[in-house]
């Protein structure tokens, strides 16, 4: 395939993707949307009123980014988790890609195109709501931005091995429900780990999802508990181990070429 | 390359996980042009083979070369000569028509410009005309057939592999079909067809390979395998020729 034949390729699978994202649209941007409402209103206007100000800032402006990107995590990885898993497993129209040219490495970057694309845009549609309660002030724009594309893709990744390894449907709900959902809530949406004890604050340094949420609340707020670079670098250093893992499964076959 | 046979196989060995030897050193040669049946009974290994082929299925030992290109090294490029009408119905069920042709033709790098006037023949040429913006999951056994052709032949392959695709198809269907698929070998596509329907294959096929077991058990023309039915003791059974070579060749490991 030349340059041009790939970008056919990928643009397909990611459009294809899109497309069924739009159209079940209450499925894929909605319930992220009525969520968040709820967050904002508990723990934002009725809790957080009573808490005041958290670092120098109303805790609604404190939790905006964490819950921005509890949504963009989770609707990442269960995205392609989802879409590979049942193109492999239920419809097995994943066949359509295995038989093509198309190389195992386009087809990650499809299927993450697909996932980066339903996160980003639930994270837009968060920060949306957000603005129903509180305003925050985005102090770095081009954080903001970054740290919601690199969130996407490293989830998108993860959903991605998720999807190739299930053998059914338990498969693909458990990793959210018992991995991420915790690593969310202990990386950091609710809180600084300045308010942890030291053995908490030093195994918190090993969720990847810290990483995150500090370096996006940085574009908000100007501030957080890690250094920039070294969020950067840990985010760059796990995109680079997930693509790899995922360009072995697929390129060997593993859970797709019987 | 252009000499090159259709597909090459060689020594192609499969062992699944659980131990089933499915294909015991597997050698056959498809040439270019040909119609060409792979018969055997269930469980005979042909599925594993098409699988290896289409690299669905990771092979355990041997060479496939496709055109000249060798799976192990040239896959990709292997992989163009290729349109699989699979055995199991895969496409989207919530798809339309029109939209998985389409789609498949973008796996191919054929931009939608291109893809879309293409679709729409193939889907017209295959009876699909007034379906091709249904619902796919409410299409007939035989529609669904004839939409994965028309989706397996998108790209224009060289070669055409089709795994049983008129099981379940109503008898003048079938014969619809046969027409298609002899019309696309006059047009110099290379066919290889596994079928259940032995008088299917000894209608439309040049050439035939009988696996049994993982191991073929005769392979020639159809005129040579035919012709073995006068050394056999036929009259045993009320059928036609190929179907009673068949059932004396696969009938002993069978047993």
């Amino acid at each position: 395939m030349n340059l041009y034949e790939m970008w056919i390729s990928f643009y397909t699978i990611l459009r294809k993707d899109v497309i069924r994202q739009a159209r079940v649209w209450s499925q894929t941007f909605l319930p992220s949307v009525v969520t968040s409402v709820l967050y904002f209103l508990v723990f934002g206007s009725i809790i957080g009123e009573r808490i005041g100000d958290f670092g120098g800032v109303p805790y609604i402006h404190f939790i905006v980014p964490g819950l921005v990107m509890l949504a963009v995590v989770m609707n990442s990885y269960s995205n392609v988790a989802f879409t590979f898993f049942t193109g492999k497993f239920f419809s097995r129209n994943i066949d359509e890609i295995l038989v093509s040219p198309t190389p195992p490495w386009l087809m990650i970057a499809g299927y993450v195109g697909g996932g980066v694309v339903r996160g980003v845009v639930t994270g837009l549609l968060v920060i949306l709501v957000s603005l129903f309660f509180a305003v925050p002030a985005i102090v770095h724009w081009w954080a903001v931005v970054l740290f919601l594309i690199l969130s996407s893709v490293i989830f998108s990744l993860a959903g991605l091995i998720n999807g190739i390894y299930a053998k059914n449907f338990d498969g693909i709900s458990i990793v959210p429900t018992f991995v991420l959902t915790p690593l969310v809530y202990l990386g950091g949406v609710f809180y600084s780990i300045a308010a942890l004890p030291s053995w908490w604050q030093a195994a918190t340094y090993w969720n990847p999802i810290f990483y995150l949420i500090n370096g996006f609340r940085y574009g908000f707020l100007g501030f957080s508990d890690v250094p920039l670079g070294a969020a950067f670098a840990v985010l760059l250093a796990l995109i680079a181990a997930l693509t790899a893992v995922n360009w072995y499964l697929i390129r060997k076959g593993l859970g797709l070429r019987n | 390359m252009t000499d090159a046979p259709a597909l090459r196989v060689e020594n192609l060995e499969k062992t699944y996980k659980e131990g089933t030897k499915a294909l015991k050193g597997v050698t056959l040669t498809v040439p270019q042009g040909d119609f060409f049946a792979l018969l055997g009974p269930n469980g005979a290994g042909k599925t594993t083979l098409i699988g290896i082929v289409t690299s669905l299925v990771m092979k355990t030992a041997g060479t496939v070369t496709v055109f000249g290109h060798d799976i192990d090294r040239e896959l990709e490029k292997a992989k163009t000569y290729i349109g699989l009408v699979g055995q199991e119905v895969n496409f989207n069920p919530f798809e339309k028509p029109l939209d998985i042709v389409v789609n498949q033709a973008g796996y191919y790098g054929i931009p939608r410009s291109i893809a879309l006037p293409r679709a729409e023949k193939l889907l017209d040429d295959l009876g699909l005309k007034d379906k091709k913006q249904a619902n796919s999951m409410q299409l007939s056994g035989g529609m669904k057939r004839r939409l994965m052709i028309a989706r397996a032949l998108i790209h224009q392959p060289k070669f055409l592999i089709l795994d049983e695709p008129t099981a379940g198809v109503d008898v003048e269907l079938r014969r619809q079909m046969w027409e298609y698929l002899e019309n696309l070998t006059k047009q110099g596509t290379t066919i290889l067809l596994t079928t259940h329907y032995l008088e299917e294959a000894e209608r439309l096929a040049k050439h035939v390979a009988i696996i049994n077991k993982g191991e073929i058990a005769a392979e020639g023309t159809m005129d040579d395998i035919l012709s073995l039915y006068e050394h056999e003791k036929h009259g045993k059974y009320n059928a036609g020729k190929l179907e009673s070579i068949f059932l004396e060749l696969t009938k002993e490991k069978n047993a």
